[in-house]
């Protein structure tokens, strides 16, 4: 009884996700669509057809790397809305290496495209940890006007120094074939970019889980008085995890532009950023979880696409859905175990438990 | 005849700082009201797009703007009971909310305003005309540019000095500034914390859902797809810009509208620069202008904190 | 004219399976002082809360001038002329004097006319004598006059029935007495009184009758002629109170280990809290730091175990200067160890298992971690084996520290700041909120280190626990140590005549 419990409490964000799709439904069924046949056409084309699986999969890789890009600072405490100007940082700093080095061998010029993107990223995400960190400027606002400023300052290059000769809007010239990322599907969109980004995300949950870095970095994230009590230098790591987020969003921008666009288009993330913070509630901040719900996502959103050829509902209910899903999964972790409920839990289990059952010393209602 | 030219072009700069300074002061004032009031409004983004939204079906369905108006404070005040809800009552992080809230808010007007507009999205909807106020407008320079405006910007000049008001001089504003500071010692008094923070946040949202209204029924008079395009957030720097307090917040949204204007101004004067260049401009002023003043300013003790009366 | 004032009959409250209240019968006559005594947790505060409206009783009914009355919120109580003046005093900082007084009051229309209040504020506070600036913000008084502010806030509401809880722990000794004769003016004003305390001195002083509470009852109700301060001392623990010296052996060396000297730092708003502190410790030794909370007794043990930088001054310790080290290096290289005052705040984190809070100060050492990884299975046995010895009753390393009792929680800060062997070790009042069992285990431990050499500094408010662990007491006012008395000397007498504002005869 109790463990089933246990897992309806745990499973929340997916039935939340249920429920966020079944008032979806509502709002597919307002446009005079069936939603059967519409969710039908959606997950079918998203996850069951060969391209439509590698199109999602295409999709994946800046959506859970810009995840991973809000799930590891929130596990500290910082909220990075910052993504989606990482990405375009890293995806400028990337194709700035890719077109304007001389040209080497792309053993040595990609893990240098990879570098700058990173450290683009990096760059641009640290800039709101130090002055969280040291100014107590809140990193909300500042991600927010940063990201501005970087779709911008990407517009302005690929619309200006870098532009190609005579294009019809502002992208650059095209990246020499051999600095492509390799596909992992033949005759498909799907590239390596995907998999990288699991890797991190092992390795963050590797991180988090086995070392005493994660360890350090979640005693900041759950309470900072005890962590500066602790002996932990929480401003330095405030400003080394943002830079360390702004590079994983930073790989997402790079690996958008080496492994599916091949140049530095204006305006070529459609708000992965955005996407990154659903993700990050989605997996419940577990860099695990976080690939399934990227997934979920990606799918979601290519399903759209296909479901608006399929029966002519407009794509745009995929984002209305995605919204849903994110206030449904935010209500549903809201809903917790008080401490009380726990307490008389606990007692009562203590009570079974002869041994301990002795001298349970009381100090609750604690007054005065 | 060169001085007549320069007056006209000054009045046409000065008309577009106006101009464009209004939805954004709309929402700031918001923003200080729940910011008074202990809740950060990082929803007002959302706000403005579904206060557009709300006012572009509202005209387009009843033919007139009033009943745009109308629809689109409605819309706004949906909102912010989603966020009273979420925030005040549940009290989940205000900012985890109000971040979901506004991607809701640009899905669902996405997708809506497909399916309402439809074809007719880009159709000139029914909107206020400007109203010169006799004597006033004929004062040069500054006749044409305050006093030959539409209603809503009137309405503005009277939102600000109220909420200094409102805010300063009156009971209810004093409750509300305790409770962004100190919300037990409110509750000690016996009053309602929830209830007076769910007003203001309310109340909040329904302001910048004003801005919706104007951008849509006196600026543009037709919706698009995240049409906000991230005043809400502007807003919310000039809140912390003017430290909270209504007449500074309205001075810093005046630099805003500046520094927007003479990006547009710089735009049209240098073609063959990009002009994302320019675009820029007001961003990159308030990053500027929050990194250089907002260190050393001391927010509402009990901002971003949910309340919970006994403590933990 | 019958039953005038207040009465309260059976009054019972439960808080899950704790009774914090078991039938209390109360009478609290009009135009009086009545003083309610308690220790921590005897329910003083829950009673109080009851009569405010802040909680609802399970059983029993309360009468005002012989109507029975269900308070059912703080306005009710307000309606009802009873005012309460909380420990922590509820007053917005930011706003001004007459700002906090008119917060909330009803009828006040549209208009804040804070001049006319002003006057009629200053009105009121001279018929009393208070000597206060309604339009002073509040940060910038002294406690005593923040206190006197609250006390006009509910004589604004014309509260005829005022509830003081804990009033003097906020005020500094000279502010006591100013205090007190605030509450007879009161009094002979025709306002009854109810004055919660530990302090038994004050309630001599003041009171007209009053009501002893053991446990959640009433242990005793008396006028004060009939009550010496050791019976209601006794009426208040259950057991007879007697100084008692814990046993242990006198100081085996004469080696200084600690040195400050001279230090000075400032609290984070910006007033100087630590004005010029010094003392030594020696090995072996327990130096006991009395006073008021908030004389600068937290910011010294921060400024010792590095959380706070020093302005001014210095720290040795075993003849080395580590006036600028930071918190990690005191913590492993130079081996000072920190009970801090908030465990819940700053010395766990709620949400981790009860065996990583056994290694968050640690994690980078070798039973914790070898190189970049943890190592778990260690910690945990680590942790079981501290769990044993210091006897932290749990069902297992794996639970969220969270559902441990205080007592419980404590055992496990003190078995993580002892296991790695200190030089120095600083704690900060260490038994608040616990039972008299878990406060003897706390005191054996501090002992058993003093027994190792350790220097100890052991900050606290509770006289009695620094007279009976402590080898030598500095006693802490207004951020300066104002006296430091040898052992021989350490008597209750000259103790309280440093603080300046307890009685000279009887201290229990």
């Amino acid at each position: 009884m109790l463990r089933a419990i246990q897992y309806i409490y745990v499973l929340r964000p997916v039935w939340a996700v249920l429920a966020a799709l079944l008032v979806g439904a509502g709002l597919i069924a307002v446009a005079g669509v069936n939603p059967w046949d519409a969710y039908g056409a959606l997950f079918g084309g998203a996850f069951l057809d060969y391209y439509g699986l590698a199109s999602t999969l295409a999709k994946m890789s800046p959506i859970l790397l810009a995840g991973l890009a809000v799930i590891v600072p929130l596990r500290v405490g910082l909220l990075n809305i910052g993504a989606e100007g990482q990405i375009y940082m890293g995806g400028l700093f990337s194709s700035m290496a890719a077109l304007l080095l001389p040209e080497m061998s792309p053993y040595l010029q990609v893990p240098l495209c990879v570098l700058a993107g990173a450290v683009g990223g990096g760059f641009w995400g640290m800039i709101p940890g130090y002055l969280k960190a040291y100014r107590g400027v809140n990193e909300v606002i500042i991600t927010i006007l940063l990201n501005f400023i970087a779709i911008n300052l990407v517009s302005y290059v690929a619309g200006g120094p870098m532009m190609q000769e005579g294009a019809p809007y502002p992208y650059s010239e095209e990246i020499r074939e051999g600095l492509w990322l390799p596909y992992i599907m033949p005759q498909t969109d799907a590239h390596l970019g995907v998999l990288a980004g699991i890797v991190l995300c092992l390795a963050a949950w590797f991180v988090f889980r086995f070392t005493t870095v994660g360890f350090g970095l979640g005693m900041i994230g759950k309470n900072p008085t005890a962590a500066t009590y602790a002996g932990i230098r929480v401003r330095r790591n405030v400003v080394a995890v943002m830079f360390v987020a702004g590079a994983i969003g930073g790989l997402a921008g790079t690996f958008e532009v080496l492994g599916l666009k091949h140049r530095l288009y204006h305006l070529f993330s459609p708000g992965y950023g955005f996407d990154g913070i659903v993700v990050a509630f989605l997996a419940q901040l577990s860099p695990l979880m976080a690939p399934i719900a990227a997934f979920f996502l990606s799918g979601l959103k290519v399903g759209g696409l296909i479901m608006q050829r399929a029966v002519g509902l407009e794509s745009t209910v995929v984002e209305a859905i995605q919204g849903l899903v994110i206030i449904f999964v935010a209500v549903s972790l809201a809903f917790r175990f008080d401490r009380g409920n726990w307490r008389r839990f606990l007692e009562r289990r203590r009570l079974l438990d002869a041994g301990l059952a002795q001298g349970v010393t009381n100090n609750s209602g604690g007054t005065s | 005849m060169s001085l007549l030219g320069d007056m006209s072009a000054w009045v046409d700069f000065f008309s577009t700082v106006l101009r464009l300074s209004i939805p954004i002061v709309f929402a700031a004032l918001g923003g200080v009201l729940s910011e008074r009031a202990g809740v950060f409004n990082v929803s007002l983004e959302g706000c403005i797009l579904g206060g557009a939204f709300g006012a572009a079906t509202g005209a387009y369905l009843t033919g007139t703007p009033v009943g745009g108006l109308l629809v689109g404070l409605l819309a706004a005040a949906a909102i912010g009971c989603i966020l009273a809800g979420l925030a005040v009552s549940l009290g989940i992080n205000q900012l985890v909310t109000g971040i979901a809230i506004n991607i809701l808010v640009l899905g669902l007007t996405s997708y809506l305003a497909r399916l309402i507009l439809g074809a007719d999205a880009t159709s000139t909807l029914p909107g206020f005309s400007p109203m010169a106020i006799p004597v006033l407008s004929s004062i040069p320079v500054i006749g044409p540019v305050l006093f030959n405006q539409d209603p809503l910007a009137y309405l503005m000049y009277l939102a600000v000095p109220l909420s200094f008001w409102f805010l300063y001089r009156t009971p209810w504003g004093l409750i509300v500034r305790a409770i962004g500071d100190y919300p037990i010692a409110a509750d000690t008094v016996g009053v309602s914390v929830p209830a007076v923070r769910a007003l203001c946040v309310i109340a909040s949202c329904m302001l910048g859902g004003l801005g919706g209204c104007y951008l849509v029924l006196c600026q543009v008079f037709v919706f698009t797809e995240n049409m906000s395009a991230g005043k809400g957030w502007i807003a919310l720097a000039a809140v912390i810009l003017g430290r909270w307090n209504p007449a500074l917040v309205f001075a810093a949204c005046i630099f805003f509208a500046f520094s927007e204007a003479l990006q547009l101004r710089l735009q049209f004067n240098n073609p063959d620069v990009p002009y994302q260049l320019f675009s820029m401009v007001p961003f990159l002023a308030s990053f500027v202008a929050l990194v250089v003043f907002a260190g050393r300013v001391r927010p509402p003790g009990a901002i971003g904190i949910k309340y919970v009366r006994g403590g933990k | 004219m019958t039953a005038q004032g207040l009465r309260l009959e059976k009054i019972t409250k439960t808080f899950g399976d704790f009774k914090a209240l078991d039938g209390v019968d109360l009478t609290i006559a009009p135009a009086s002082i009545h003083a309610i005594l308690g220790e921590n947790g005897a329910g003083k505060t829950t009673l109080m809360n009851i009569l405010y409206g802040l909680y609802q009783p399970d059983g029993g009914r309360i009468l005002l001038d012989g109507v029975p009355q269900r308070i059912a919120s703080p306005r009710r109580a307000m309606d009802l002329g009873i005012g309460i003046i909380h420990q922590h005093l509820m007053l917005v900082e930011t706003l001004t004097v007459v700002e906090n007084v008119v917060l909330g009051l009803p009828g006040q229309g549209m208009r804040l006319s804070l001049d006319e209040h002003a006057r009629r504020l200053a009105t009121l506070a001279d018929s009393f004598g208070f000597d206060v600036d309604p339009h002073q913000e509040v940060w910038k008084l002294p406690m005593g006059m923040r206190q006197r502010v609250e006390i006009l806030k509910v004589l604004y509401r014309d509260a005829r029935l005022i509830i003081l809880d804990e009033p003097t722990s906020v005020l500094a000794p000279n502010e006591v007495e100013g205090f007190l004769q605030g509450l007879r003016r009161l009094r002979a004003a025709g306002k009854t009184v109810i004055f919660i305390s530990h302090k038994l001195d004050e309630v001599a002083a003041v009171a007209d009758r009053v009501t002893v509470l053991r446990r959640g009852a009433v242990s005793a109700d008396l006028p004060i002629e009939g009550a010496t301060p050791r019976e209601m001392a006794r009426m208040m623990v259950g057991r007879d109170v007697v100084l008692t010296t814990l046993e242990k052996a006198s100081l085996k060396s004469d080696t200084v280990l600690v040195r400050a000297r001279d230090l000075k730092a400032r609290v984070t708003r910006g007033n100087q809290a630590l004005k010029g502190v010094s003392f030594d410790i020696r090995a072996g030794e327990i130096l006991g730091v009395a006073g008021v909370d908030g004389n600068g007794q937290a910011e010294l043990a921060e400024v010792l175990t590095g959380l706070r930088p020093a302005e001014g001054g210095s720290v040795e310790l075993a003849g080395e200067d580590i006036t600028c080290t930071g918190v990690y290096e005191r913590r492993h290289r130079l081996g000072i160890s920190f009970v801090p005052e908030d465990r819940h705040g700053t010395g766990l984190v709620l949400d981790f298992p009860v065996y990583q809070n056994a290694m968050i100060r640690d994690f980078r050492e070798s039973s914790f971690s070898s190189g970049p990884m943890l190592r778990t299975a260690n910690a945990k046995a680590v942790t079981e084996d501290w769990v044993r010895r210091y006897d932290v009753r749990l069902q297992s390393v794996d639970q969220p520290i969270r559902f441990l009792s205080g007592g419980n929680q404590q055992k496990l800060i003190f078995a993580r700041e002892v296991e790695c062997r200190p030089r120095l070790l600083v704690i900060m009042q260490p038994c608040k909120g616990l039972d008299v069992g878990a406060i003897e285990a706390v005191h054996r431990t501090v002992l058993a280190e003093r027994e190792r050499g350790t220097a100890i500094l052991y900050i606290s408010t509770e006289l009695e626990h620094i007279l009976s662990v402590c080898d030598r007491v500095a006693v802490m006012c207004a951020g300066r140590i104002t006296g430091i008395i040898s052992p021989e000397e350490a008597t209750a007498e000259r103790v309280g005549a440093l603080l300046g504002g307890l009685a000279e005869a009887e201290v229990a």
